[in-house]
């Protein structure tokens, strides 16, 4: 047996069932449209940016809503779980650019520099720009979604509510857990790349392992070391900033919180091969 | 009855008030008092505006137009510090609990102690604990809210809203996704808040018994009108309360008086074999089993599936309802 119900459509009562398509928006004003999003997105950074900023300068007076348990916490899934992928990956890197650097240099007899290049690179560049990666994954990543999801269950709101600002709260423990163990991942990576360099310069060219250190250390002065530290420092706040705004101003539904995962890896990634670029022409124009 | 004390300063006003998302009208002309002790229900359909109203009322949403006062004071003036101090003489329950998920239920109900009193943590847990036994949720402390029901989370929502002590509680849909019984014991233990803390009590709903039940008085926001169509008690309403408060009362309710029968719905079922049926207000029409039209236009159809319906509001008109 087949039953048909069917409503008409009373014009008082709502919309109508079958509503007449939106007219298509056209280039220019979607070109308008797209300006005007990106306008009020740099906005809203920067409003972030100034919160945050705020906040900070709230925790230094020591009048800031961060509990150190959150810090503790943050440190705790950032920092120790992060080592295992950061090593293995700058392991890696320290093993390519040993194997192609000393393929140059095999050609003009010069293998022993072979250290001076992988310790400079590692150190001065490459850790930090790869744990800042590694992290923009891993972490940066993890904040957003977080972040966004505690926005779509209200919890956020919960916050509000009670008078505590989310800044505080959330975004402060986070961004100084990396800040705090940023420095530390990057000397450890530094020195597996450096170490992994040693593979091929004494398998493949027939440099000695202790000349190799010998040159490493003599490569290393503290203007590599400090700038290297500072950069991945500063990729790290960025991915960190990053992956908390994309979470803050997510919207309220489980696909909002996709996308701000999303897109909080990558305003990570672009906010650091940002900054690694203005740094390097910085440090460089002023000869360090 | 116990709205009306007029010696009592209102607990909450609210002064013209428009809502609003973004630059879409939403309400507008919003005027009402609640006072001390009195549960105040908002009443409305789903799209109504009715939370977003209260993000209004819970400090959520400056308004554009408009004032809300909490025990006199502005809500959205004063200094930060004045409005945190406001701030903490309510407390809310979402809809979905909004319990904090990284920190154990224990940790929920302590983390506006440890924010806002100098209580030390063996003080702020025995404090915890006890708000917890209120709503009967003695054992969760340490429970995670992923491990929790949805009945258990809107309880420790309920305990978390509860642990400053407010004289204030804003409940957001606190029947919504709980069974026909853990609703009424929710029912209850607001009954119970206001009687023995002499809790004033505001909760958003479209839960028709929750809100004949237990408020004291209902206002109702009408998502057509886009406005409070009616401000009164239960009884009053459902006695000479405007048609399509009335309407919207009794399609919850079925067992209660039909006021203006004769409104004229007309309904014509097709089973197989053509069906006609003229009824006053609400209809139910068995055919094979029962279906249920929802009036209002654009409603849902619901239709169990032994009567095989294939009628959709694609399908020609078979049914046809004009209020």
């Amino acid at each position: 047996m087949r039953a048909y119900v069917k409503l008409e459509h009373n014009p008082s009562a709502g919309p109508a069932l079958h509503a007449p398509a939106p007219a298509p928006v056209q280039p220019v004003a979607r070109l308008g449209l797209w300006v005007q999003g990106l306008a009020r997105e740099a906005l809203q950074t920067a409003g972030f940016i100034g919160e945050v900023m705020l906040a900070t300068l709230r925790l230094l007076r020591g009048r800031s809503a961060m509990r150190g348990v959150d810090l503790w916490r943050q440190i705790d899934q950032t920092g120790p779980l992060s080592l295992p992928i950061v090593a293995l990956t700058c392991f890696l890197v320290g093993l390519m650019l040993a194997y192609m650097g000393g393929s140059q240099l095999d050609r003009m007899g010069a293998q022993a520099y072979i250290a001076d290049v992988v310790t400079v690179g590692m150190v001065r560049e490459l850790a930090g720009l790869m744990t800042g990666m590694i992290l923009a994954g891993r972490v940066g990543s993890a904040y957003a979604a977080q972040i966004a999801t505690m926005k779509a269950g209200e919890e956020i709101d919960a916050l509000r509510v009670l008078g505590v600002d989310p800044i505080d709260h959330l975004v402060i423990p986070r961004l100084l857990a990396l800040v705090i163990v940023a420095p530390l991942i990057i000397a450890y990576a530094s020195l597996i790349g450096v170490l992994a360099g040693l593979l091929p310069a004494t398998l493949v060219y027939g440099v000695s392992a202790v000349e190799y250190l010998h040159r490493a250390v003599g490569a290393l002065t503290w203007t590599h070391v400090w700038i290297g530290l500072f950069k991945g420092t500063l990729y790290a706040a960025l991915l960190s900033l990053a992956g908390c705004r994309e979470g803050l101003y997510a919207g309220r539904n489980a696909q909002a919180v996709g996308q701000a995962t999303t897109a909080g890896v990558v305003k990570g990634l672009v906010w650091i091969i940002t900054a690694a670029c203005v740094t390097t022409v910085v440090f460089q124009s002023l000869g360090l | 009855m116990n709205s009306v004390m007029p010696a009592v300063p209102p607990m909450v006003q609210v002064r013209d008030l428009t809502v609003s998302h973004g630059e879409q009208l939403v309400l507008r002309a919003i005027s009402f008092e609640i006072q001390p002790r009195e549960i105040f229900v908002i009443l409305g359909a789903s799209g109504s505006g009715k939370s977003s109203l209260l993000r209004y009322l819970i400090g959520l949403q400056p308004p554009a137009v408009g004032q809300v006062l909490i025990e006199g004071q502005d809500l959205y003036a004063g200094t930060d510090a004045e409005q945190q101090q406001l701030r903490r003489r309510f407390g809310v329950m979402f809809q979905a609990g909004a319990l904090w998920s990284a920190m154990s239920v224990g940790e929920n109900l302590m983390l506006p102690l440890q924010m806002f009193t100098p209580h030390r943590r063996v003080e702020r847990e025995r404090r915890a604990r006890h708000k917890l036994a209120l709503v009967g949720m003695d054992d969760a402390f340490d429970l995670m809210p992923a491990e929790l029901s949805g009945g258990m989370r809107k309880r420790a929502a309920l305990a978390r809203a509860l642990s400053l002590d407010p004289p204030l509680l804003f409940l957001d849909e606190p029947g919504s996704g709980l069974d026909p019984l853990n609703a009424t014991r929710l029912d209850a233990l607001v009954l119970q808040l206001r009687d023995e803390l002499a809790t004033t009590v505001v909760m958003v709903t479209h839960d028709i018994d929750s809100a004949l039940g237990v408020g004291d008085r209902l206002l109702f926001l009408d998502e057509t009108e886009q406005t409070m169509t009616a401000l009164d008690t239960p009884q009053a309403l459902l006695q000479h309360g405007p048609q399509r408060v009335l309407d919207f009362l009794r399609r919850g309710r079925r067992d209660l008086p039909v006021a203006g029968a004769g409104a004229g719905v007309d309904v014509g079922v097709s089973a197989g074999a053509d069906v006609g049926v003229a009824a006053g207000a609400d209809v139910g029409v068995s055919a094979g089993g029962d279906v249920d039209v929802a009036a209002g236009v654009g409603a849902a159809v619901a239709a169990p599936a032994a009567a095989d319906v294939e009628g959709s509001p694609r399908r020609p008109a078979a049914v046809q309802v004009g209020t």
